[in-house]
C-alpha cells in the first residue's frame, strides 16, 4: 500500500483526532498559563435612602466589572505563568503540610485529596480485579458446558450497565436504611452510617468497581484458558503436580499476556475515575483527580467556569497518565523493534 | 474436561459451581433490586426488610397489586412471545422477504413483534384480566404490590421522553460516524506495515488514555465563543456549538476513535491479506477490493465496534453534561440531576425506575450480541 492510498484511507480519522483530540491538547496547555476573566473598575457609589429631613447617603467604594457600550462584561486573557497551577496545587500550604507531617492539613486541598485518593483506588482496585476476575474465568471453564453460556451472559451484566447508573443502584442498596445496611447492621448488631465518612465511601467505591470490571478481566482470562496447552497439563498431572502447582506453573504463565494487557486498562480506567464520585454524591468526602477537573468547568453560582484553574489541573493529571504509559509504551516498541 | 486424567473430584466440582451461583448473584442482585423497587410504592421501596421490598404490603394496601392469575398469564404472555420471536419469526422472515434484503425483514419483524406484544400485554390483557379477575375467587385476589406509577411519572410527567430522543441522536450519530471513519482507517492501518503506520497506532494508545475532562476544559471556551468566531467564515448564521447535539458527536466520535481503529484493526488482520491480493489481481484498486471483497466479510467486526461505541456514547455522562445544555440533555445527566435534586422518598423512586429504564435496553443488547461483545472483549488482547 503506497503512501497515498494510505493517507486517504486514514485520513478523516487522523483530522479527527488532530482536531478534536491533538489540538485541544495543545490548547489547555496554553490555556493553563492564561486567565480570561472581566475586568473590574472601582467605582464610587453613593446610595441614598430617604431620611427625615435630608436624604441619609452614604458612599462607599465598589468593584465592579466593566461593562462596553452592548452592556456586555468585558472580559480580558492575561497571562499569569504558573498562577493558576499555585491556586491547585497550593504549593506554601502543602509543603508546611508535609514538613510537619499532618496529613489532615494536607489532605485539606483538594488536588492532594483527589491524588490520594485516585491512586489508593487505582492501586488497590487493581489486585482485586485480577484476582476475582482470574477466579470468576476458572470457575466459568470449570462448570458444565450447558451453563456456561447463560453464566457469562449474567457476568457480562455488571460491565455492560452504565456506570453512573451501576454507582447509583449500589448506592440505593446502601443508602439510609437500605437493604444491605439493613442486613450489615443486623449481622454486627450496631447502628452504621455507610456515608458519614470518608473510608466507607471509599471501599463501596472500591467494591463497585471490582463488580463492574471483574467480569471484562473474566471473559478476557476466560479465552485465554482455551487455549492452554492440554497436554502439558496432563503431563504436569502425571509428574504429580498438585492444582495448585498446575495454575502457578502452567496457568497462570500461559496467561501472563493476558493479565499485563487487563492491567494497563485496569490502570488507565481507573485512574480516571470519576462516576462513582457523581454516582455516590461524595465530593464532601472524596473527589478523585477527573472529578477535580470537572468541577472547575461546572459554572459556578456566579455563572463563571473556572476554566484556567481546570486547564491546570487537567495537566497535573496527564502526568500521571505519562508515567502510566511509560512501561506499555517501551514494552510496544520493544515489540516493533523485535518484529522487523 | 475430555482426559480422565484431568477429570475433578465431585466436592471440588460442587464448591466450584457453589461459587460461580454465588458470584452469579453478587453480578445481578443490584439491578434486579433496583428493578423491584422501581415497581413498588416508595414506603415499600426504601423498607428495610428485604421481604417487605418484594411483596409491597403499603403498595398493596394503596390497592396497587396483582394476582396470581395476572402472574400466571403474564408470565405466559411474555414466554409466548419469545418462543414466537426464536422458532417462528426466523422462518417467516426467510419465506416472505426478498434475496439479499432479509435485514429488512428482521427490521419489520422485530417492530411487530414488538408492537403486538405490546398492544396484548398492556391493553388486551388488563382487559381480559379484569374479568376473569373477579370470577376465579382467592387466585385472583391481588397479593404481589406493584406499581407502574414511577414510570409513568418518569416517562409522561418529568419529560423524560425528551432525554430519550436527545440520547438516541448522540448514540446514533456516533455510532454511524465513527464506524464509517473508523473502518477507512482501521482497513488501512492493518494493511499497511509502515513505520508510520505504527506510530499512528501507538499515538492513538496514548489518546485512549487521556482523561476526557481535559480534552472539554478545551473544548468549552472555545464552543461557548463559537458564534464570534465562525461569524467570519459563516456570516450570520454562525452557531454556537455549545449545547448542540452534534458538536458532542463529534468530540465523541473523536474521543472513541483511538479505541475504534484499534479494535477494527485487530479484525481486519484477521481477514487473510490474500482476499485484497486477489482482488488487485483481478484489475482493482484498494478502494474498490475494499468496497467489494473485505466489506462483505468484515460486518461481524463492525457490529462489535459498533456495541462499543453505542455503548460509549450511551453511558457518557462527562461529555454530554458539560457539552449540552438542560433542553438538549440526555438520560445519564439527566437521570443523575433528578437523584441529586430530588430529597422525599418519591422521587428517589421515580429516580430508580428512570434507571431501569434505561439499563433494559442494553440488557435486551447483551441478550442479542453477546457472543459479539464477548469477541470484542477478547479481541484487542488475545492477539496482542
Amino acid at each position: 500500500m503506497n503512501f497515498r492510498t494510505f493517507a486517504a484511507f486514514v485520513g478523516p480519522s487522523v483530522f479527527m483526532m488532530l482536531l478534536f483530540i491533538a489540538f485541544p491538547l495543545i490548547s489547555v496547555f496554553k490555556q493553563s498559563f492564561y486567565v480570561t476573566q472581566p475586568i473590574y473598575e472601582t467605582v464610587e457609589v453613593e446610595t441614598c435612602t430617604p431620611g427625615f429631613l435630608t436624604q441619609t447617603c452614604v458612599t462607599e467604594t465598589v468593584s465592579q466589572p466593566q461593562l462596553d457600550e452592548e452592556g456586555k462584561v468585558i472580559m480580558q486573557t492575561q497571562y499569569v505563568g504558573l498562577e493558576s497551577y499555585r491556586n491547585v496545587l497550593e504549593p506554601e500550604r502543602a509543603w508546611r503540610a508535609i514538613s510537619e507531617g499532618s496529613w489532615n492539613v494536607l489532605s485539606t486541598i483538594n488536588f492532594w485529596k483527589a491524588l490520594r485518593f485516585t491512586l489508593t483506588f487505582t492501586l488497590i482496585t487493581l489486585p482485586l480485579v485480577i484476582v476475582c476476575g482470574l477466579g470468576i474465568a476458572v470457575l466459568i471453564n470449570n462448570a458444565a458446558q450447558a451453563i456456561k453460556g447463560p453464566v457469562i451472559f449474567i457476568s457480562l451484566l455488571p460491565f455492560i450497565i452504565t456506570p453512573v447508573i451501576g454507582v447509583l443502584s449500589v448506592n440505593w442498596l446502601f443508602r439510609g436504611d437500605g437493604i444491605l445496611t439493613a442486613l450489615l447492621e443486623w449481622w454486627l448488631n450496631r447502628d452504621i452510617a455507610l456515608f458519614a465518612q470518608a473510608w466507607t465511601i471509599e471501599v463501596l467505591m472500591m467494591l463497585y468497581r471490582v463488580w463492574h470490571v471483574a467480569p471484562f478481566a473474566a471473559i478476557v482470562f476466560y479465552a485465554g484458558l482455551q487455549t492452554v496447552n492440554q497436554d502439558s497439563l496432563e503431563s504436569a498431572v502425571i509428574d504429580g503436580a498438585t492444582r495448585w502447582q498446575r495454575m502457578k506453573y502452567i496457568v497462570i504463565p500461559h496467561l501472563m499476556p493476558l493479565i499485563i494487557f487487563v492491567s494497563m486498562i485496569h490502570l488507565m480506567d481507573s485512574y480516571r475515575v470519576f462516576e462513582e464520585i457523581v454516582g455516590f454524591a461524595s465530593q464532601g468526602y472524596v473527589i478523585s483527580l477527573q472529578w477535580l477537573t470537572y468541577d472547575f468547568l461546572v459554572p459556578d453560582q456566579a455563572g463563571n467556569r473556572s476554566i484556567s484553574r481546570a486547564s491546570a489541573s487537567a495537566m497535573l493529571t496527564m502526568i500521571g497518565i505519562a508515567i502510566l504509559l511509560i512501561f506499555p509504551l517501551r514494552r510496544t516498541w520493544r515489540d516493533h523493534k523485535g518484529g522487523h | 474436561m475430555s482426559s480422565r486424567a484431568l477429570r475433578q473430584p465431585l466436592s471440588l466440582r460442587l464448591t466450584s459451581n457453589i461459587f460461580l451461583a454465588f458470584w452469579c448473584i453478587v453480578a445481578i442482585f443490584p439491578i434486579f433490586w433496583i428493578t423491584v423497587m422501581s415497581f413498588k410504592s416508595p414506603v415499600d421501596a426504601f423498607d428495610g426488610n428485604a421481604l417487605n421490598v418484594i411483596f409491597g404490603p403499603a403498595t398493596l394496601a394503596n390497592g396497587k397489586g396483582i394476582s396470581l392469575l395476572d402472574i400466571i398469564l403474564g408470565i405466559g404472555v411474555i414466554w409466548g412471545t419469545i418462543a414466537l420471536v426464536t422458532k417462528k419469526m426466523p422462518g417467516m422472515i426467510k419465506a416472505y422477504s426478498k434475496e439479499g434484503q432479509e435485514w429488512f425483514g428482521w427490521v419489520i419483524g422485530i417492530l411487530a413483534a414488538v408492537v403486538a406484544f405490546l398492544i396484548v400485554f398492556f391493553v388486551i390483557l388488563p382487559a381480559i384480566l379484569s374479568i376473569l379477575n373477579p370470577l376465579f375467587g382467592p387466585l385472583g385476589r391481588d397479593i404481589l404490590g406493584l406499581t407502574t406509577e414511577h414510570y409513568k411519572t418518569v416517562w409522561i410527567d418529568r419529560g423524560f421522553s425528551n432525554n430519550f430522543k436527545n440520547s438516541l441522536i448522540v448514540t446514533t450519530g456516533v455510532v454511524v460516524l465513527s464506524l464509517s471513519v473508523g473502518t477507512l482507517a482501521g482497513y488501512g492501518l492493518a494493511r499497511s506495515g509502515s513505520t508510520l503506520a505504527f506510530w499512528l497506532l501507538i499515538v492513538a494508545l496514548i489518546f485512549r488514555a487521556l482523561p476526557p475532562s481535559a480534552l472539554v476544559a478545551s473544548y468549552l471556551p472555545v464552543f461557548i465563543s463559537s458564534s464570534e468566531w465562525l461569524a467570519p467564515i459563516l456570516g450570520e448564521n454562525a452557531p454556537t456549538l455549545y449545547g448542540k447535539p452534534f458538536a458532542v458527536i463529534a468530540v465523541l466520535v473523536a474521543i472513541n476513535q483511538p479505541f475504534t481503529i484499534w479494535m477494527l484493526r485487530s479484525f481486519f488482520q484477521n481477514i487473510p491479506a490474500e482476499l485484497d491480493e486477489a482482488a488487485r489481481v483481478d484489475g482493482c484498486n484498494h478502494f474498490q477490493a475494499f468496497r467489494r471483497v473485505i466489506m462483505p466479510v468484515m460486518w461481524p467486526g463492525v457490529i462489535t465496534t459498533g456495541l462499543f461505541s453505542f455503548l460509549l456514547a450511551y453511558n457518557d455522562i462527562l461529555v454530554t453534561s458539560l457539552l449540552l445544555d438542560a433542553q438538549n440533555q440526555t438520560m445519564v445527566p439527566a437521570i443523575v440531576g433528578m437523584f441529586n435534586r430530588e430529597t422525599t422518598t418519591t422521587d428517589q423512586v421515580v429516580a430508580v425506575a428512570a434507571a431501569v429504564s434505561i439499563t433494559a435496553p442494553l440488557i435486551f443488547l447483551v441478550l442479542i450480541f453477546q457472543r459479539q461483545i464477548v469477541s470484542g472483549l477478547t479481541a484487542g488482547a488475545v492477539k496482542g
